[in-house]
């Protein structure tokens, strides 16, 4: 059957900010299905509060808003549009939870809105873990046994129906709290105290407990008429017991017989049949005894997922862009194969080659916490690498991740594998850590039995043996040596996915020489192509990867070429904006006729999607695996962007030849990176900078303090994020930074592990220390130059929280509502005084720090920003687009003419971003804000004032303003003025305050009254935390106290986080939230899309 | 490990018969020089059920997906007693299976059973190769390249060749123990096509040259043909056998089973330039427009409309290839494919069904089974 005609609107709900567990996958499947359903004809109608992804891209729907991913919101927006449809299965299990809500809420009925693409029953019998058991039960589906408990001898009565060992999970619990695994019924007593103690509901759930055993996914699509087929299969290497997303996973599965496979596809198809997901995509997962192949269900998402755009670049085949299609008609047979073009969507695609995912970790980000992997996701992102063989792409992957590992050990970074003894590897490798992998090659590499690493860790002994090979051709290569590899040993080594850098590392040779070396043999990398079948059918798209074999299937195009390098796995700092602003370069170049040339190796993205360039590598951002790109496409390449990726191009920058890079120069970008050449530039251009200076030890750190006074920020040079950066008020906190940054300078760094130490202290890496500027606002500009000298100002932000939070984690706002003309007009001339000394040709990101009217210079970046898209959707100016043509040559006044450049759009309007924290993964670490960036996502609010947009900004965060209630408040002395004025406005609102006594002092000695002074903790009033637990307090005001150890409000932050009560922790954060909630309760809600904003800015222009 | 590695990482080439040549490793059987017609396989999981199927007499297989023999040979996957391919090419052959049903490993095995074998080749390349120049002769092993030249063009391929005698049971045998009384003729039937049969019926094995007249001495429901290799126009013998049973009996036939009942209907067969061989191809079944995810082997086919007397039921949605056929007059019908699997998706297990149904009532069969 062809596509529906008896709907013409489709409103798509994206994902909302990126945080753990949901990141940039649903950008990817969201802008396909856009794509896909205006192509079909289909009004779009977009909602995603993220501004930094592809899909909010004015250009990929008729309506887009930007607005919080609330009920009352979306339903807002649904009164407005219309729509015919919505749906919801391409942003992840926050647009499916909306759906849920807007079903029960009636506002589907009442506007005459069909769900499509899952029905909410399906919904229900997948999401609700009783009706999920009962179902798969019926279909002869085996489940983890399981029970509910509520009182401690149920639990145990529960427990023995089930049989030990159990997990028990306590309901409606963040953060893991109460969970744990019980050998027996007196264990079980005793954890299941704690977890129905920790449940709010008193509730927990008794699982049998199935780890060890091995983990499976399979990726399933069904169309309407009831035609199933299986995407791709995939294989966890860590066995139960590691979140899925935690995992290292290899596609496609590696050890099932066909007889297991087939049995497991039955079992997928009769669960999508069972769930009732009518069209589109689910994802599976299963659980298989190793011992005895015996086969549970473990769950099912009835939606696309983090493992479907895992699939959908495994295999080439685009699961949400079938979905999408299925969705409103069409069945998969009517639907062709993208990359075949002569064959239809309705097969199962076979690869020949081996993909392997490696996730990538934050925890040096959050100190407290353990590093040890378990059932909750942790990981902020992750690397796909494909390869013929596993030991080739788990090597690749591994490299890909750019946590200073070269690959599988082999390297400096295996160095913190030396300290143990055999006995103790084994023990560290069977608790799970983003560290096992190496720990398992460590280990094989000391004669240490697969059996015993089998035994010790799970991991199957196929995954096992595969290591063991690379551990073997290692242990041959060091013998050989350098000087005597031949064509045939080269091969080999290649083939096991050994980097030039390692076998340097391995023989004391410059990686230089052994590429050298290694092309003079004739061994160079070869490209093949991903294309769905196996090399059956001939492939139509260009989507490569690297491997040492016979054929090169690369070809370089006929036009003038550009290649662009992305920028990696996510992670905090370097997220999801790079990849918006790599796609649009893309989108931009094709656009003015180039060949554009993608290099990456995050499947989370649109940038890794075959059809974003003209061609896709999917490879790790390194030197030898870029350079092997560079050469297939050197006849007729232009250059390499390396700017609009974050840091990841940009320290390839140095090593590629510079005649190749475009735009800026990297001399010019080594010139804002390098400290000293960077305060001589800013002395000559006159501009003022906080004082400060570098330093690699301490007694120059104290002879730079002593200079310049306290407090100062220290901080690493080279850094991404904020890493690392901490703000010292005397002595001993200057050496205690100082001794934590040589810790994680050191070669060995046993503690840092291999999280890397991309941060490191070292002679050639100097800490840089300045002077922190207290109270200042902190600005950032982004701004565009051309090579005629150009300057354009994208946009001037001006930071809600003051200096000294990263400008990562604080919310900014746009135009600036503080800033006075006079400022403006300096920062602007800063800016371009800034570029044109620098020599910029395409983005400039420029931090500053003004304080009373002073205006100081922070730093530049001669790079794409954080904030490009979202400066891009508050002033509809596409910088990134404007900044790739600027960069093969374009000048400002050609494309303002060419129309691709709009004057910026100083609507009546103002954009608030704000950022969006992942603590509720963390429990254990404090939320307060600080100069180390943690935020992984980020949220935009768009309305009519200030007050209205920060209100919506930090719904869309997650943290609803309250609009009655009671505010905490417990402030530091220096923020008591400021805190003043915010609790006044509460109080003006009809807000109860509550204080703790200092601050209850202060204000009722000022005239605002306070309603209850709490306690301190354990010191018999109520405190605190006590009101918060009990649901009393609805928002909290906490700043810290002086601006020392600042522990003492962790507890107060810690009860926030869990009970989900928005915090507070800064006093110009609390004025603006009074202010919102003022503007909120005057104006209510309203909803515009971007479209409108920028056209009626636009219009403003005009006039 | 075991002795079998003798000739484990011992260089070896293979030469295709147009003089194209890989570089690899020896495995499996230590040969200086093993030939046959090469053909692909793309399927991901199921290398034993393949190697072991007797369709592949005369052919060298090359597996496309790279890692082959992950999890070992298991006693309970075989298709027949023994392989009759000529030999496996793969890209990497593992060195431990590892899965609780295995035995023995790949390697040894295929050495046990004289397989020989060639690890370490560019199997995407040879795949691309196959696929524009078409399935062809070659030869591989240990012996210098021009010996292997030689032996690829002296190779003569399986045009015209019939392969049906050397698979065929030399003696008549039974199996299963349904209701029902099949005789299945064996041009190199797969023990999963047995196993399928065995629970709607008793099955009486029967080598590929026993006459009509003898089975039907005995009361028999329906007549299987089985799959098997080769070119479907050199098994004369098996056509006039078939003709002669054209609505005696109700009549399925499988993959090479299906070509000559096509033969016997008067129809014309053809070789498709490197045949279908895999898990995961596309087949619509016309009367609702469904699709069936089939496994497919088979480097002839059916050519389109020349058979008058039945209907097309299944199309490849691939490349057109008919798939399936039902006659109009009498109650028979045949697949290219292989409804039971082994390896491959079950998707089209229901044609067992199918048949138990025609032996059940053969005079109303093919009409109504045909919408």
């Amino acid at each position: 059957m062809p596509k529906r005609t008896d709907i013409s609107s489709i409103l798509l709900i994206g994902s909302g900010p990126i945080v753990i567990g949901q990141a940039s996958e649903f950008d990817y499947s969201g802008t396909q299905a856009c794509r896909v359903l205006r192509a079909e004809g289909y009004r779009v109608i977009l909602v995603n509060s993220n501004p930094a992804t592809i899909m909010t891209d004015p250009e990929f729907a008729d309506r887009t808003y930007v607005e919080p991913l609330d009920v009352d919101v979306v339903a807002a927006i649904i009164e407005r549009e219309r729509p015919d449809a919505l749906l919801p299965t391409l942003g992840g299990q926050t647009a499916l939870n909306l759906a849920i809500a807007l079903s029960e809420r009636g506002v589907l009925d009442r506007f005459g809105v069909e769900l499509i693409g899952a029905s909410i029953e399906a919904i229900h019998t997948a999401e609700n873990r009783e009706r999920f058991k009962a179902a798969m039960t019926e279909i002869g589906l085996a489940v983890p046994n399981s029970g509910f408990a509520y009182k401690l001898d149920e639990a145990v009565k529960v427990g023995d129906d089930v049989g030990y060992p159990v997990i028990i999970r306590p309901s409606f619990i963040m953060g893991g709290g109460g969970t744990g695994i019980a050998a027996d019924a007196e264990e079980l007593y005793r954890l299941a105290e704690i977890g129905l103690a920790a449940s709010p509901i008193s509730e927990i759930l008794i699982e049998k407990s199935i780890a060890g055993w091995k983990e499976y996914e399979l990726e399933v699509m069904r169309d309407h008429a009831d035609n199933c087929v299986v995407v791709c299969s995939i294989e966890n290497l860590d066995p139960m017991g590691v979140h899925t997303g935690d995992s290292i996973t290899v596609a496609p599965a590696q050890t099932l017989s066909d007889v297991e496979y087939q049995r497991m596809r039955n079992a997928a198809f009769a669960c999508i049949r069972r769930i009732g997901v009518d069209t589109g995509g689910s994802n599976i997962q299963f659980a298989v005894d190793p011992a005895t192949g015996e086969m549970v269900v473990i769950e099912m998402n009835p939606r696309v997922s983090r493992s479907s755009a895992l699939a959908s670049k495994a295999t080439g085949f685009p699961i949400a862009k079938i979905a999408a299609r299925l969705a409103v008609g069409y069945t998969l047979d009517e639907i062709p194969n993208d990359i075949t073009r002569m064959t239809p969507a309705s097969f199962e695609p076979t690869i020949d080659y081996v993909v392997t995912k490696v996730p990538r970790w934050a925890f040096e980000k959050f100190p407290g916490t353990s590093g040890v992997l378990g059932t909750r996701m942790q990981s902020v992102g992750e690397a796909m690498a494909i390869g013929r063989t596993f030991p080739e792409s788990l090597q690749k992957g591994l490299r890909s991740l750019e946590h200073g590992r070269w690959g599988l050990n082999c390297d400096p970074g295996e160095a913190a594998l030396d300290g143990f003894d055999d006995d103790e590897l084994v023990r560290q490798a069977a608790i799970a850590t983003p560290d096992r992998p190496f720990q398992l090659e460590g280990a094989l590499r000391r004669g240490i039995s697969v059996e015993r690493l089998h035994q010790a860790t799970g991991v199957d002994p196929w995954f096992l043996d595969q290591i063991a090979m690379i551990t073997a051709e290692r242990a041959r290569l060091a013998e050989l040596g350098f000087a005597a590899m031949a064509r045939r040993d080269w091969r080999r080594a290649k083939r096991l996915g050994f980097a030039d850098a390692q076998l340097g590392w391995l023989w004391g040779v410059h990686e230089d020489e052994v590429r050298a070396a290694r092309l003079a043999a004739g061994v160079k990398a070869t490209f093949k192509t991903v294309d769905t079948c196996g090399a059956e059918f001939d492939a139509n798209t260009p989507y490569h990867y690297s491997t040492y074999e016979d054929e090169d299937e690369a070809r370089g195009g006929q036009r003038r070429t550009v290649v662009i390098l992305g920028s990696g796995p996510n992670r905090i700092g370097q997220g999801i904006e790079f990849d918006y602003c790599c796609v649009h370069a893309s989108f931009a170049l094709r656009d003015a006729g180039f060949d554009t040339v993608m290099v990456n190796c995050n499947p989370e993205t649109v940038s890794t999607d075959y059809d974003t360039s003209d061609r896709l590598y999917f490879e790790p951002l390194t030197y030898e695996d870029v350079m092997n790109v560079l050469e297939v496409e050197k006849e007729h390449l232009v250059g390499v962007i390396v700017s609009l990726g974050g840091q990841t191009p940009l320290k390839l920058a140095g090593r590629i030849p510079a005649e190749l890079v475009l735009g800026t120069p990297p001399a010019a970008i080594d010139e804002a990176e390098d400290r000293e050449r960077w305060n001589a530039l800013c002395h000559r251009l006159g501009l003022p900078q906080p004082e400060g200076g570098t330093a690699a030890e301490l007694d120059a750190a104290l002879n730079i303090t002593s200079r310049i006074g306290y407090p100062a920020l220290v901080r690493p040079s080279y850094v991404l994020g904020g890493r690392a950066m901490e703000i010292v008020y005397d002595d001993a906190g200057l050496a205690r930074a100082m001794a934590e940054l040589a810790r994680f300078g050191s070669a060995d760094g046993a503690i840092a592990g291999s999280l890397g130490r991309e941060g490191g202290l070292s002679a050639e890496r100097p800490v840089l220390i300045d002077r922190f500027l207290e109270d200042a606002t902190e600005v950032d500009v982004d701004a565009l130059r051309d090579a005629t000298g150009e300057v354009l100002i994208g946009a001037v932000m001006e930071h809600v929280e003051e200096a000294g939070v990263h400008s990562g984690d604080s919310a900014c706002v746009i135009p600036p509502p503080t800033l006075s003309a006079a400022v403006l007009a300096t920062i602007e001339g800063h800016t371009k005084a800034i570029a044109e000394a620098l020599g910029v040709v395409g983005l400039l990101n420029v931090q500053y720090a003004v304080q009373a009217q002073n205006v100081y210079v922070i730093e530049a970046n001669p790079r794409a920003s954080r904030t490009v898209p979202f400066v891009a959707k508050a002033t509809g100016v596409p910088l990134a687009k404007v900044a790739a043509r600027i960069m093969v040559g374009a000048t400002l006044a050609e494309l303002r003419a060419e129309g691709v450049l709009k004057p910026p759009a100083p609507g009546a309007h103002v954009s608030v971003k704000e950022a969006v924290l992942p603590f509720n993964r963390f429990p254990d670490v404090d939320t307060l804000l600080g100069p180390e960036m943690r935020s992984t996502g980020e949220v935009m609010g768009i309305d009519a004032t200030f007050g209205l947009a920060f209100a919506k900004s930090q719904t869309a965060a997650g943290d609803r303003l309250p609009e009655r209630g009671t505010v905490f408040l417990s402030l530091a002395d220096r923020d008591k003025p400021g805190g003043l004025v915010a609790a006044r406005r509460f109080v003006e609102l009809g807000f109860r305050l509550a204080a703790t006594d200092g601050t209850a002092a202060y204000l009722e000695a000022n005239g605002v009254p306070v309603a209850e002074v709490v306690g301190k903790l354990g010191a018999g009033a109520r405190s605190a935390v006590d009101l918060i637990a009990a649901g009393e307090i609805d928002l909290i005001v906490n700043t810290p106290r002086g601006r020392g150890p600042r522990a003492d409000g962790s507890y107060i932050r810690l009860a926030a986080n869990v009970q989900g009560v928005p915090c507070l922790t800064t006093a110009a954060a609390a004025l603006a939230a009074a202010g919102g909630i003022a503007d909120w309760a005057r104006h209510g809600l309203s909803v515009r899309s971007l479209q409108e904003f920028h056209e009626e800015g636009q219009q403003r222009l005009d006039l | 490990m075991s002795n079998r590695h003798q000739n484990e990482g011992v260089e070896a080439h293979l030469v295709l018969a147009d003089g194209t040549v890989f570089e690899g490793e020896a495995m499996g059987a230590a040969v200086e020089v093993a030939t046959g017609e090469v053909v692909f396989n793309t399927v991901l999981s199921g290398y034993q059920e393949v190697i072991t199927d007797p369709s592949y007499a005369g052919q060298v297989i090359a597996f496309t997906y790279p890692h082959i023999g992950n999890y070992g040979i298991s006693d309970a996957d075989y298709e027949s007693a023994r392989p009759f391919c000529r030999g496996v090419i793969v890209r990497e052959l593992a060195r431990r299976p590892s899965n609780w049903r295995s035995t023995v490993d790949l390697g040894t095995w295929l050495a046990t059973h004289g397989v020989p074998g060639i690890t370490g080749i560019d199997t995407r390349r040879l795949t691309r190769h196959i696929r524009d120049a078409g399935a062809m002769p070659c030869a591989f092993g240990t012996a210098d390249e021009a010996t292997l030249r030689a032996a690829a063009l002296a190779e003569r391929g399986t045009d015209g060749v019939d392969l049906v005698a050397g698979v065929t049971t030399p003696v008549r045998y039974t199996v299963g123990d349904g209701p029902l009384r099949v005789v299945a003729y064996d041009f190199g039937i797969k023990t999963s096509i047995l196993r399928q049969l065995g629970e709607i019926a008793t099955v009486d094995v029967v080598p590929a040259s026993t006459p009509a007249q003898e089975l039907l001495l005995q009361p028999v429901d329906g007549v299987f043909l089985s799959n098997g290799p080769g070119d479907p126009a050199a098994v004369t013998y098996a056509i006039a056998t078939i003709g002669s049973l054209l609505g005696q009996v109700p009549i399925f036939g499988i993959c090479l089973g299906h070509q000559l009942l096509a033969a016997a209907l008067g129809g014309q067969t053809y070789k498709l330039p490197f045949g279908h061989h895999g898990g995961n191809h596309p087949v619509m079944r016309l009367r609702d427009r469904a699709v069936e995810i089939t496994s497919q082997n088979h480097n002839y086919a059916v050519t389109q409309g020349s058979v008058d007397a039945a209907d097309v039921t299944h199309v490849n949605l691939n490349d057109g290839v008919v798939e399936g056929l039902r006659c109009r007059e009498i109650p028979a019908f045949s697949v290219q494919y292989h409804p039971e699997a082994g390896p491959g998706p079950h998707d089209a297990r229901y044609l067992f069904e199918e048949f138990r149904e025609l032996m059940r009532s053969p005079s109303k069969g093919s009409r109504a089974q045909a919408h």
